[in-house]
């Protein structure tokens, strides 16, 4: 191991550690543009150039790997003049026009010309312009500024997959752009935003609207997929302005998905911000006590039964299962979409091999699912690790667009039979792979014979000896934030369809449930933060509170228990979640034995120790889920349709409707076309 | 200025290989080991702009992209970085006129406004009748006989002056224009006749070392 020192600091690193690195280590900053820990490195923008002993010139210190006895120096004379001159010619060509650029105040360039760099430039000739790109709705360009560090073409190649960015012309005229003008597509696109160091790509939907210092920063949850993104909120009062991705290296690493960053304008329409009760056939506005006594009356008559929607907190739904329980009634579900999923399997609906585990696999078989629309994020680690060692990947359900190499292998439940068995094109594949894994979607569970098809994904998983000392390789891929929370706390009762038959539902946001088959008799109970046409069914309305507007635990689809806090208030009369089913339980009669968050915790804990265990993984007991019998021939479904479009929040988003109109009617157009 | 393509002409739908061509293209994708493929890109770049008449349509590019099974960007980010590649048609005579420092004390200024004047377009235009185009490149490596242009991305013209360049055109829109020195010499030979410094040597009656 390489011990060297930097700024006389001594320092030992793993070999081939590169010097800005080590630097980090030890905690010296060294300016950078190109330089960017997830990317390859170019070593192109020069502005990392530090001293090193016995070397004539200054060197580039995040290409120079780490050798034994190199005395570096960040802060001599000659790394100072290295730095101002390496500034000075990257200025030469940029605008410098951060009053009227959104980067401005967090922007690598500004910060390191004060930084680093001289207060005035000796350059008096004239500047180069670029035109701008249309890279869609999401990313706003402004190319001018663009110091070609080329951080995004990297980006798109290494992370997002694809190879659509790139640098074009040569020398002064030398540029970053797409293939003859086209646009991005891809379900990642946001991070480019980020990652570029200066104002060239700034996102179109924030244009202009505030500057980083007057943002509250909340760190948070994502809960627009099952992958538990952790986000950053930022707000101005009581507007949410923007979500940005903070760092989880498990779970979404630097990025989020154009969703969980674009969608948050849908949280400004369509709200619930007082309560409704329906009266002689129409909704009409009610006040809180108008609305408990409404529910009040009917509870007194009837049985209830309580669906929980797809972004629900963990606190409402104990609330809930509390409160129903306290009122006898016996159907409880969280699965509206009605995948069959057996909550008394956790190994069989968790993603066990965790997410950053992926980066340990050798082969990968998707079942009935497309990683790329169901969780982004999930997708990224998968092309992460075929990049790094060609990993294969076999395809059983729809032929789906992924941005790694892929066999496709079967459409249904006789290509998984066949694989069980050992037969089949990608059983050489398994047997032969040391860390095999299989992900389950919730495309394959969402059907009559979901039982079946789980128990042979099973056996699949036995068969290739994918659960074994160390490794699970079986998972189940979510695309529901609620949806691992409430399995744990055991909110389901009865078979999926059970609820059909009650005579009074409480929906906690569920939103996707087929409201056509609610009993024209059923009085609803609906408690959410959008209306919707399930909204629009219901007797009694109660305005809940978005992901933003409350502090919350999720729990992803590894089964990770994870705390968001609250950013901003709710809009209008609209309270959190938990408070409102409390409230209603004090009304009711059925006081529930918690009145603040803490209390609440502690119970999601006496439920489920699960909970009391934050950011940790406990890795499921394998066990014999499913049930034998025979499937159906019908090929795996689709558990989404429309990547921008899954929740109450993305419908209501104008971004995401112009990134609908923009990537998804396009590509429809154009299989039309050529089909 | 932009690199971005100027669209102000018709984009062909398709391209396809010639034959030939195609057998030229299995060859140099032969010399690369396999997965390496896109190595002949540049290859493959050349002889489309040959088929085509001197410039590479974007179908050339889809084409060449899926034959090396590589991202059309990174077609694109050779052709535009190459000058050699020309991404517009640039006439049936495309004349590049070095002016670059060694041409330019010859005079390759003069020169070039003559052509201009000649022709009636200025460089980076191409005549109405698509005969000419005329653009400026950095040093043509034939400094010796300078001024000079090269032809189609072929032949120099040396020795140029502006009364025998227009001859030149002429010539060359009649088919019948010769490349190499316009002014008769023989390859580089020295424009004062064959001196050495042994000449030099003996004028100055130092002894011959040799
Ligand atoms: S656009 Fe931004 S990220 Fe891309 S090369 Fe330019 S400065 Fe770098
Ligand atoms: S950060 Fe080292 S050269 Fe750019
Ligand atoms: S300067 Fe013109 S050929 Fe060299």
């Amino acid at each position: 191991m390489p011990k060297l020192t930097i700024d006389d600091i001594e320092v030992t690193v793993e070999p081939g550690t590169s010097i800005i690195q080590a630097a980090e280590q030890v905690g010296i900053e060294i300016p950078r543009f190109c330089y960017h820990d997830k990317l390859s490195v170019p070593a192109n923008c020069r502005m990392c150039l530090v001293e090193v002993e016995k070397s004539p010139k200054p060197m580039a210190s995040c290409a120079l790997p780490c050798g034994d006895g190199m005395k570096v120096h960040t802060q001599s004379e000659k790394a100072k003049q290295a730095r101002k001159n390496v500034m000075e010619m990257l200025l030469v060509n940029h605008p410098l026009d951060c009053p009227i650029c959104d980067q401005g105040g967090e922007c690598d360039l500004q910060d390191q010309a004060v930084a680093y760099g001289y207060d005035r430039s000796r350059y008096e000739e004239e500047k180069r312009a670029v035109t701008n790109k249309n890279l869609g709705p999401l990313v706003k360009t402004v190319m001018t500024r663009c110091i070609q560090c080329t951080r995004c073409v990297r980006f798109g190649e290494e992370i997002a997959g694809v190879e659509e960015l790139g640098v074009i012309g040569r020398g002064e005229y030398l540029e970053i752009g797409t293939y003859v003008e086209q646009m991005v597509t891809s379900e990642l696109s946001g991070n480019l935003i980020d990652v570029c160091p200066v104002g060239a790509l700034t996102s179109k939907p924030y244009a202009f609207t505030a500057r980083p210092w007057e943002l509250r920063k909340t760190p948070g949850i994502d809960v627009l997929d099952a992958v538990g993104s952790n986000i950053r909120i930022d707000a101005r009062g009581g507007e949410i302005m923007r979500i940005l991705p903070r760092l989880h290296e498990d779970v979404n690493e630097e990025w989020i998905s154009d969703k969980t960053r674009f969608a948050v304008d849908g949280l400004k329409s369509d709200r619930l911000d007082r309560c409704y009760v329906r009266r002689n056939g129409r909704l009409e506005p009610a006040t809180w006590e108008e609305a408990f006594e409404a529910v009040k009356t009917e509870a007194k008559k009837r049985t209830f039964g309580a669906i929980v929607g797809d972004l629900a907190d963990c606190e409402s739904v104990v609330a809930l299962k509390d409160l129903m329980e306290s009122l006898g009634a016996k159907n409880l579900e969280c699965r509206q979409d009605m995948a069959q999923i057996d909550p008394a399997h956790p190994a069989g609906y968790l993603f066990n091999t965790t997410i950053a585990g992926i980066e340990k696999a050798d082969a990968i078989l998707l079942v009935g699912t497309n990683p790329r629309t169901e969780a982004a994020l999930v997708n990224a680690r998968i092309r992460k690790t075929w990049l790094a060692k060609r990993i294969k990947v076999g395809v059983i359900g729809r032929k789906i667009d992924l941005n790694y190499p892929a066999q496709y292998l079967g459409a249904g439940p006789e290509t998984l039979a066949e694989l069980a068995e050992g037969k089949g094109a990608f059983a050489g594949v398994l047997a032969n792979a040391k860390n095999p894994m299989i992900i389950l979607g919730a495309g394959a569970l969402r059907r009559a014979d979901g039982y079946a098809v789980a128990a042979l994904a099973r056996k699949v998983a036995e068969k290739f000896n994918m659960v074994k000392d160390g490794w699970n390789g079986y998972n189940m891929l979510h695309t529901q934030a609620s949806r691992v929370g409430a399995l744990m706390l055991g909110f389901v009762a009865g078979d999926a369809a059970s609820w059909q038959k009650v005579d009074a539902l409480y929906l906690l946001g569920a939103d996707e449930m087929p409201v056509e088959n609610i009993k024209p008799d059923c009085f609803v109970v609906y408690q959410g933060h959008h209306g919707g046409k399930v909204a629009a069914r219901a007797d009694v309305i109660l305005p809940g509170a978005a992901y933003t507007e409350k502090s919350g635990t999720y729990v992803n689809t590894e089964g990770r228990v994870q705390n968001g806090l609250q950013a901003v208030f709710p809009p209008g009369g609209a309270r959190e979640d938990w408070q409102i089913i409390a409230g209603l339980a004090a009304v009711l009669g059925r006081k529930l034995p918690y009145e603040t968050l803490p209390q609440v915790r502690a119970r999601l804990a006496a439920v489920n120790p699960a909970f009391a265990r934050v950011d940790e993984i406990l890795p499921a007991k394998w066990t014999a889920f499913g049930k034998d019998g025979k499937c159906d021939a019908k090929p795996f479904g689709a558990a989404i349709e429309n990547f921008y479009m899954t929740d109450a929040i993305s419908r209501a988003s104008k971004t995401m409707q112009a990134c609908t109109d923009a990537f998804v009617k396009a590509e429809e157009e154009k299989a039309v076309a050529h089909g | 200025m932009s690199v971005a393509v100027k669209k102000d002409f018709q984009q062909p739908k398709d391209f396809k290989f010639s034959k030939e061509n195609m057998v030229k293209v299995e060859l140099h994708i032969s010399k690369y080991p396999k997965g390496r493929q896109a190595s002949a890109v540049m290859a493959l770049l050349t002889i489309a702009q040959e088929q085509n008449g001197g410039w590479i349509p974007e179908a050339a590019m889809e084409e060449i992209a899926r034959i090396l099974d590589m991202p059309r960007i990174k077609v694109f980010e050779v052709a535009t970085f190459y000058t050699m590649y020309n991404l517009s048609p640039k006439g049936k005579h495309h004349i590049q006129f070095c002016t670059t420092t060694p041409c330019w004390l010859a005079g390759s200024a003069e020169v070039v406004r003559a052509c201009e004047k000649h022709l009636g377009i200025h460089l980076g235009e191409t005549t109405p009748d698509g005969e000419f185009h005329l653009s400026d490149v950095e040093c043509l490596g034939a400094c010796v006989n300078a001024p000079v242009f090269q032809h189609n991305g072929d032949d120099f013209y040396e020795d140029l002056t502006p009364e025998n360049v227009v001859k030149v055109l002429d010539d060359m829109k009649a088919g019948r224009a010769k490349p190499g020195s316009q002014t008769g010499r023989a390859t580089s030979m020295g424009i004062k006749g064959a001196t050495t410094l042994h000449d030099q040597a003996k004028k100055a009656g130092v002894k011959d070392a040799g």
